[in-house]
């Protein structure tokens, strides 16, 4: 089994090394250069640009064999874990500074092996699916060593059995996120884009750091198990933080939490995610809408021995949960651009799991986060799929009426609206819902606000996901009549995965609820998640009132009338209803405008900041007074000793030896 | 151990090679070939014998190894000698000597010169991680920069006659306070030998190590350097060519964060804990301040100098946090920073070699004709910010630590360095590397060629090794940084009795 284990982890850093040093071109080009990119490409008559890739297949193939492989293990080992076992294996010493210490260890229990089983089946099914929807790129080993690379950091990521492992997996999935968001880097707006994912997500390492120095501060250890083991006696202890005198252990989950709200993309710290649809297809369905982002989810749940003794880091876990969940669904109402509707569902999707978290129901969360990854990856591959179609067309309203060119598509993508907005017994209907309840289930004022906060998402959710397949896929076509000559349903590689993924959709919910959060839930969870001898929430889910386990669904139908109103029979309306809200409207279309916001606080304030320090700080004040002060006044001093000058270099010689020889004077006269 | 001198051979065997070189008549083609080649095997062969060092070295054992001892003007020591502080330094000095003469391979002028130059300062750098003697040590820290003005000032850029000038100057300043320091240690202590000083705890009175501190800390923060004395960097990287700039930023930054573990803290450690909030300070102004100022650079070496600057704060402020965790850090960074930085302006030389110049909107879209330099740039890249997996992130992360331990207002203000040096180093690639490539000029470039790649690849190997394995460099220092802090609670103890006694009336 240990074996095996390694054997999930490191077969997709295998196949990223090879693909990525040898099927790619750089080692092939020393002391020469590729072929002018004239000759990669050339236009067709409407301006088109043709990619040929002629180069080895092998690393596609390589990549994707090993995660295939990668993944079947991944659910013999779920299985294996599910049966009781939970494993730790040490693979090495990492960094051992006095009492710090981190190994390279796999640590698994139910907890990691449901991550495995998510993270390694969508790549599998993700790499399959690039197989055909990249095939005429012409850099498409690198594409795949960098999804392998990705899936590599993120196994270790939830393998993890330190603090600082989890920081590896951590950066290291934002390396790969990097590296992908920016994987077109000709395009000026992709390399923004990339930059602005690592910088944003840096500030929430910033919080993770900092979160771990408090918690070696405080335990002596970045180690799980003795954290976790010493946590309930430091429940009362403060630390000295900044200028004041805080809980620790608050203190640490915050801290903590600030890291996972930037990689899950929270409120605050959530800009990043929807420009990361710079990147390719493929890419945002499984980094930024599967896996990466919801590694905060698994950070809180990891760390839930924790959380459980830190009752405001967990109102605030609810309330940026909440609040996330709302936000991004209010400005999914106004998106056109079909990517960037299906990635701010997955930021109010996200914000869903920290609700659940925040009022303590750890596995409720996880069970979301599972199903989700099936529906939200299922989405965005249709939404490939689409746009694979239409020529790479991301604009929903040059589209229309693709439901009698792409039939297949659209009974993918309908299988993912209903399985997001929780249509009844597909997957999303048992975890949204669930998580609906347990907020209203904890019986507190903040719990009752997040759980009308959600209810009303959920309306807005099913508004959006409705809009989308209307738009998209019915009405009249409103595209190009060229681009519909070319309309064509996608091959049959990329076209398994969906249906992969549309089972997972439809049953994972059914199938997996009283593991996750039913009856067998105690003995599934076993040691991975903890919760205090209080801490009721999944019984006490059970018994909400019926009107709570209705709202979710009179929801749901509520947001899908209203689409169908507004985009199948009175067309019109929206754009009156646009006009007469005009302010609001704008203020959703343009994301409440957290760009602009933050642009003018920070971005251009660092710029201001760093130009004056340098032309102001260091040039006027510092070397002012300091060397061109003096040169001054050597120079003036020269004028008068002129025939003196010898050169800066017979002055230093001259003072040097001065020095020793009065050092062996001193010597001599002193000894 | 060996029973040859093994310490000298290897200090030495550098200025031998130089003395070959002088030697060598003529300047057709075959001689200038023949001295590229000496200067070479040279470098190579003391790096080999460095090896021979490491294996016979005991981490393990307290004190100095492979010492050596003559009289010398009959009434001074030559005394050399190697503990976990000084090793990793010589290592990395002889292990980038190679490529840094494998670098300058297409220099002309006056090539003789150059050779001997890189040589004597080879000699001289190794020279001061192992003296132990306080006129040699001072001999060789300040020696060393007579080649180094002479690099910058011949061969440099420019404006190098004003880059050579501050630099001078800073310099000056510092060793002149610096040798007085000196004096006054003998004075105190009645021998200049750092063995012998060390071999107890400090007894130096509180207010004179006050003074004495000071006066080093001059010279030091200097050579780091810290801010405010830092500007005279910037413009001696950009005018110094590749090598001098790989030299400076690998080797010579590192004297003097050498010096505070090897005098400062030691010797005067009451001064060292009274002074701590201000190497506090200055660092983290650094690290938040040359972020900045590095995110607006338009040339790409100054950029890198700034970011220099910004880790060498993580370096004083670790040293200064006084733990285990803050000294292993800076240890681990400035080792790091010496691969890192020296790789990034190797890569700046790169393509300055090609277009002659060094401005940032020069470039754009070099990634097309160049895949492995924008592979190994980025591969750099990612260290310098320090993320996991590269060696960049242990030091950090150590350092950080043990500043958080010390006081969690520095930590704080110190891990935005995080943040920032994303912000600047992703900026600085993206124009360089990314983007279409769209200039003229650039579209006849050639992707590295088998020397820069052989240059540049062990640094790379390294880089990765050393992230995934630091074991392999901490040990190495482990219980020499253990020694040193338990010598510097002792002198902490020395100076409380001290001061409880003249409390006595």
């Amino acid at each position: 089994m240990e074996t095996l284990l390694k054997a999930i982890v490191f077969l997709p850093l295998l196949g990223a090394v090879a693909a990525g040093l040898f099927g790619t071109a750089v080692f092939r080009y020393i002391g020469g250069a590729p072929p002018q990119p004239a000759h990669d490409a050339h236009a067709d008559e409407d301006g088109h640009q043709h990619f040929h890739y002629e180069g080895p297949r092998w690393p596609m193939m390589l990549t994707t064999g090993l995660l295939l492989l990668a993944a079947a293990l991944s659910w013999v080992a779920f299985f294996d874990v599910v049966g009781g076992n939970t494993y730790k294996v040490v693979i090495a010493e990492w960094v051992r500074s006095g009492e710090l210490v981190a190994q390279w260890a796999l640590r698994v229990d139910t907890l990691t092996a449901v991550m495995l089983v998510v993270v390694t089946t969508v790549s599998a099914l993700v790499h399959v699916y690039s197989l055909g929807y990249m095939s005429h790129d012409p850099h498409q080993p690198r594409f795949f060593s960098y999804l392998s690379l990705f899936t590599f950091a993120m196994l270790m990521l939830v393998t993890s059995d330190n603090l600082l492992q989890m920081f590896f997996g951590w950066e290291g999935v934002g390396l790969a996120s990097y590296l992908l968001i920016g994987f077109w880097y000709d395009r000026a707006s992709a390399n923004a884009a990339a930059i602005k994912a690592f910088v944003v997500n840096r500030v929430g390492d910033f919080g993770f750091a900092l979160g771990i120095f408090a918690a070696f501060a405080l335990f002596g250890s970045i180690e799980f198990d003795p954290i976790f083991a010493a946590a309930p006696e430091m429940a009362d202890r403060t630390m000295r933080f900044l200028s004041w005198e805080v809980p620790a252990l608050e203190l640490i989950a915050l801290l903590l939490f600030m890291g996972a709200m930037g990689k899950s993309a929270q409120f605050l710290l959530h800009t990043w995610l929807p420009d990361a649809m710079e990147g390719p297809t493929p890419v945002s369905a499984l980094i930024h809408a599967a896996t990466m982002v919801t590694a905060g989810v698994f950070l809180v749940a990891r760390m839930s021995p924790i959380y459980e003794l830190t009752p405001f880091a967990q109102q605030a876990v609810l309330v940026i949960g909440a609040i996330t969940a709302f936000f991004a669904a209010t400005v999914g109402l106004v998106q056109n651009d079909i990517k960037r509707i299906i990635a701010y569902s997955t930021c109010s999707q996200l914000g869903y799991m920290f609700a659940a978290l925040g009022v303590g129901a750890y596995g409720v969360g996880m069970f979301h986060l599972f199903t989700h990854a099936f529906f939200k990856a299922l989405l965005f591959l249709g939404a490939g799929s689409v746009i694979h179609a239409m020529s790479d067309e991301q604009d929903i309203w040059r589209m229309g009426g693709l439901y009698q060119y792409l039939k297949r598509t659209w009974a993918m993508m309908l299988i993912g609206t209903l399985a997001l907005t929780g249509f009844p017994f597909t997957a999303g209907y048992y975890s949204k819902d669930a998580i609906i309840e347990a907020t209203f289930a904890a019986h507190t004022p903040l719990g009752e606000a997040a759980f009308w906060l959600l209810v009303i998402a959920a309306a807005m959710t099913s508004f959006y996901s409705w809009r989308l397949m209307f738009v998209v896929f019915h009405g009249k076509p409103r595209a190009s009549r060229e681009t519909l000559a070319r309309v064509h349903e996608s091959p049959a590689v990329m076209m398994v995965p969906l249906y992969v993924l549309a089972a997972g959709a439809l049953f994972a919910g059914f199938l997996f609820k009283d593991w996750f959060i039913g009856q067998a839930e105690a003995e599934f969870w076993g040691q991975a998640l903890y919760r205090a001898a209080h801490n009721e929430i999944v019984q006490a889910m059970h018994h909400v009132p019926a009107w709570v386990k209705w709202a979710p669904f009179v929801m749901m139908v509520a947001g899908v009338s209203v689409a169908f109103v507004f985009y199948l029979v009175k067309t019109d309306l929206p754009a009156k209803l646009a006009n007469a809200l005009r302010p609001l409207y704008l203020f959703l279309l343009n994301k409440w405008y957290f760009d602009e916001i933050y642009d003018f606080l920070f971005v251009r304030p660092a710029f201001a900041i760093g130009r004056l320090l340098w032309k102001g700080g260091d040039q006027k004040i510092i070397d002012g007074l300091g060397p061109d002060g003096v040169s001054a006044l050597a120079a003036a001093v020269g004028r008068v000793a002129s025939r003196l000058q010898t050169g800066y270099l017979y002055h230093y010689a001259f003072a040097m030896l001065l020095g020793i020889a009065g050092l062996v004077t001193w010597l001599m006269v002193g000894g | 151990m060996t029973d040859w001198p093994i310490l000298s051979v290897i200090t030495f065997l550098p200025l031998i090679g130089a003395l070959f070189i002088l030697v060598i008549r003529g300047d057709d083609e075959i001689v200038r070939r023949n001295m590229r080649y000496t200067a070479l095997f040279t470098t190579l062969f003391t790096f080999a014998l460095s090896l021979v060092l490491l294996a016979g070295f005991d981490p393990n054992a307290p004190g100095f190894q492979f010492e050596e001892r003559y009289p010398w003007f009959g009434l001074m020591t030559y005394h050399v000698g190697v503990d976990g502080l000084g090793l990793p330094f010589v290592l990395l000095t002889t292990f980038l000597m190679p490529g840094v003469i494998l670098a300058s391979w297409h220099v002309e002028k006056r090539l003789k010169e150059y050779l001997i130059a890189f040589l004597v300062l080879e000699t001289l750098m190794i020279g001061v991680f192992v003296a132990l003697d306080l006129v040699l040590f001072y001999l060789f820290f300040e020696g060393g920069l007579i080649p180094m003005f002479l690099i910058i000032g011949i061969w440099g850029g420019p404006r190098r006659i004003y880059a050579t000038f501050k630099f001078f100057l800073y310099t000056l300043v510092g060793s002149v306070l610096m040798l007085l320091a000196m004096i006054a240690i003998y004075w105190q202590t009645g021998t200049t030998d750092i063995a012998t000083i060390l071999s107890q705890p400090s007894t130096i009175p509180v207010d004179v190590q006050k003074w004495l501190w000071l006066a080093f800390f001059a010279s030091f923060a200097v050579k780091m350097p810290m801010w405010p004395v830092h500007t005279w960097l910037p413009d001696a990287h950009v005018e110094a060519p590749t090598a001098g700039s790989v030299v400076l930023a690998a080797i010579l930054l590192k004297m003097g964060g050498y010096g505070f573990l090897r005098f400062s803290l030691p010797m005067f450690p009451a001064a060292s804990e009274f002074f701590a909030p201000l190497v506090f300070t200055l660092s983290v102004i650094a690290i938040v301040y040359t972020s900045l100022v590095a995110m607006v650079q338009e040339d790409i070496k100054k950029l890198i100098a700034y970011s220099s600057v910004a880790h060498m704060g993580f370096v004083t402020m670790g040293i200064f946090a006084l733990n285990k965790q803050g000294v292993d850090g800076a240890m681990f960074v400035m080792i790091s920073h010496g691969l890192v930085s020296g790789a990034l302006f190797l890569i700046v030389g790169v393509i300055y070699d090609r277009m002659h110049t060094r401005e940032i909107a020069a470039y754009g879209g070099l990634v097309h004709r160049m895949p492995l330099y924008a592979f190994v740039f980025m591969l750099f890249t990612m260290a310098n910010v320090g993320l996991p997996g590269t060696s960049g992130f242990i030091g950090e992360f150590l350092a950080l630590t043990g500043a958080f331990l010390a006081n969690t207002w520095v930590a704080f203000f110190a891990t935005t360095g995080v943040i920032l040096s994303a912000a600047y180093a992703l900026y600085l690639y993206r124009r360089v590397v990314f983007g279409p490539l769209e200039k003229e000029e650039l579209k006849k470039l050639t992707d590295m060629t088998w020397r820069e790649a052989a240059v540049l690849l062990p640094l790379a190997v390294l880089t990765i090794w050393f992230g995934v394995q630091p074991g392999v460099v901490t040990s190495l220092y482990d219980s020499a940084v253990n020694g040193l802090l338990a010598h510097v609670q002792a002198g902490l103890e020395v100076a409380a009795g001290a001061v409880k006694q003249a409390a006595l009336p």
